[in-house]
């Protein structure tokens, strides 16, 4: 592989924590961010379940997309899509019973996770098999990185824990309206501002 | 939680303002953020999803009763339902636009592309989680669209104020969308509680 492929390869994987992040830059899945990041295990749980689903239908659809006419893309990808939920969804339930239980009804919705069915369209269909595994990766690892920062800001101040465990003073008051739902966009409303000061402070200027 | 020993009214107030659906329980938030730049195109898109969301829980009720749990399928749940309700997104398009053309007009590009709102899919695997019977369901779906419609065309309203406001440059457009989100969130909160919901 010369260094060019190389580059670009890695420019995939990259593009998806800071300059395309699926959450910041995108807007798409808000849905699964908001309400698993209660605490940062369901946040990374979800986004683990999310970076499953990501690489491997942007993988399937690399390799059939080819075979499958464009006038029937949709449906083909949405099967897809639902096919690796459901196998997440009845794993979680048979190894992770409580995690599944506090993350309910967002594993199934999953399947309608605007990132996996935009990435499918506008990735994995129009390139190769390695180019698509990068993209599903970068997306995933972007994905997973943002939920459970606003899982750990969440919890750190709403219950005073991280991962489940005592991290401020017991003399700490929690803001329980961080955990509840104002709280999730509030801190993502923060977060997204804090995301444009460092596009504006390290990457060039937007026109 | 709920359970089908729940009055009618109840199931409705719950759905659409205790625990509505785009404030309290995040669901749907996509169309939220994305199509909430002006009062006309939200309550576009709250028709088109109150309209669908019922009828597609008219439909996957009995897929799920009828069909995949007397032939033991109900992991293929996730898969019929998105097909069942892409499907009818589709008729209903066809048909709307032959029989009421103004409310095609009014719903415009929403309708192809309330198939990937979560909401709809949502409140067909709520009714089935909550083991509501059938009639429930569309109580419930439609207490589920009308609180999306609520939110949404209030959501719009405040935003076309905060455009004109003098926001700080970091905080324009998404992130003030966002805090102002959370205020909204705050104020649907109050109504916990209410009813004993």
């Amino acid at each position: 592989m010369s260094q060019d492929d190389t580059n670009s390869l890695l420019k995939q994987l990259t593009k998806g924590l800071v300059k395309e992040n699926p959450i910041l830059v995108i807007m798409l899945g808000l849905c699964a961010a908001l309400a698993c990041s209660t605490s940062a295990t369901d946040a990374l749980g979800m986004g683990v379940a999310f970076s499953f689903v990501m690489v491997c239908s942007n993988i399937v659809v690399a390799v059939i997309r080819k075979l499958v006419p464009s006038q029937v893309r949709i449906p083909v990808y949405i099967t897809v899509i639902s096919t690796f939920v459901t196998i997440v969804d009845y794993t979680l339930k048979a190894y992770f019973p409580t995690l599944s239980q506090s993350l309910g009804v967002f594993v199934p919705l999953i399947v309608v996770n605007c990132t996996v069915m935009a990435r499918a369209e506008a990735f994995s269909s129009k390139n190769t098999i390695v180019a698509s595994l990068m993209d599903g990766i970068g997306m995933g690892i972007g994905f997973t990185l943002i939920i459970t920062i606003i899982g750990a800001i969440r919890e750190v101040i709403g219950a005073g824990t991280l991962f489940g465990r005592q991290l401020m003073p017991i003399q700490y008051q929690p803001f329980i309206i961080l955990i509840l739902p104002p709280g999730a966009f509030l801190v993502l409303g923060f977060l997204m501002a804090l995301h444009r000061k460092i596009m504006t402070t390290f990457y060039k200027p937007q026109t | 939680m709920m359970s089908n020993d729940l009055n009618i009214f109840l199931i409705f107030l719950s759905a659409m303002i205790v625990n509505n659906i785009l404030l309290i329980r995040f669901i749907a938030l996509c169309s939220f953020f994305g199509i909430s730049n002006s009062i006309k195109t939200s309550i576009g898109m709250g028709v088109a999803v109150i309209f669908v969301m019922i009828m597609a829980t008219a439909v996957s009720w009995p897929v799920y009763h009828f069909i995949l749990v007397p032939l033991n399928l109900v992991y293929l749940r996730t898969a019929a339902f998105i097909l069942t309700i892409a499907t009818f997104v589709q008729l209903e398009e066809m048909f709307i636009r032959r029989v009421f053309p103004p409310l095609y007009r009014a719903m415009g590009i929403y309708l192809p592309l309330i198939v990937v709102n979560c909401a709809v899919l949502a409140a067909a695997f709520l009714c089935i989680d909550y083991k509501f019977d059938f009639g429930r369901s569309i109580v419930y779906a439609i207490g589920v669209s009308s609180g999306y419609f609520v939110a949404i065309v209030m959501f719009a309203a405040i935003r076309e104020v905060v455009d004109h406001a003098p926001v700080p440059t970091l905080f324009r457009g998404h992130p003030i969308a966002f805090i102002t989100a959370s205020l909204m969130s705050l104020a649907f909160l109050g109504f916990k509680g209410l009813f004993g919901l």
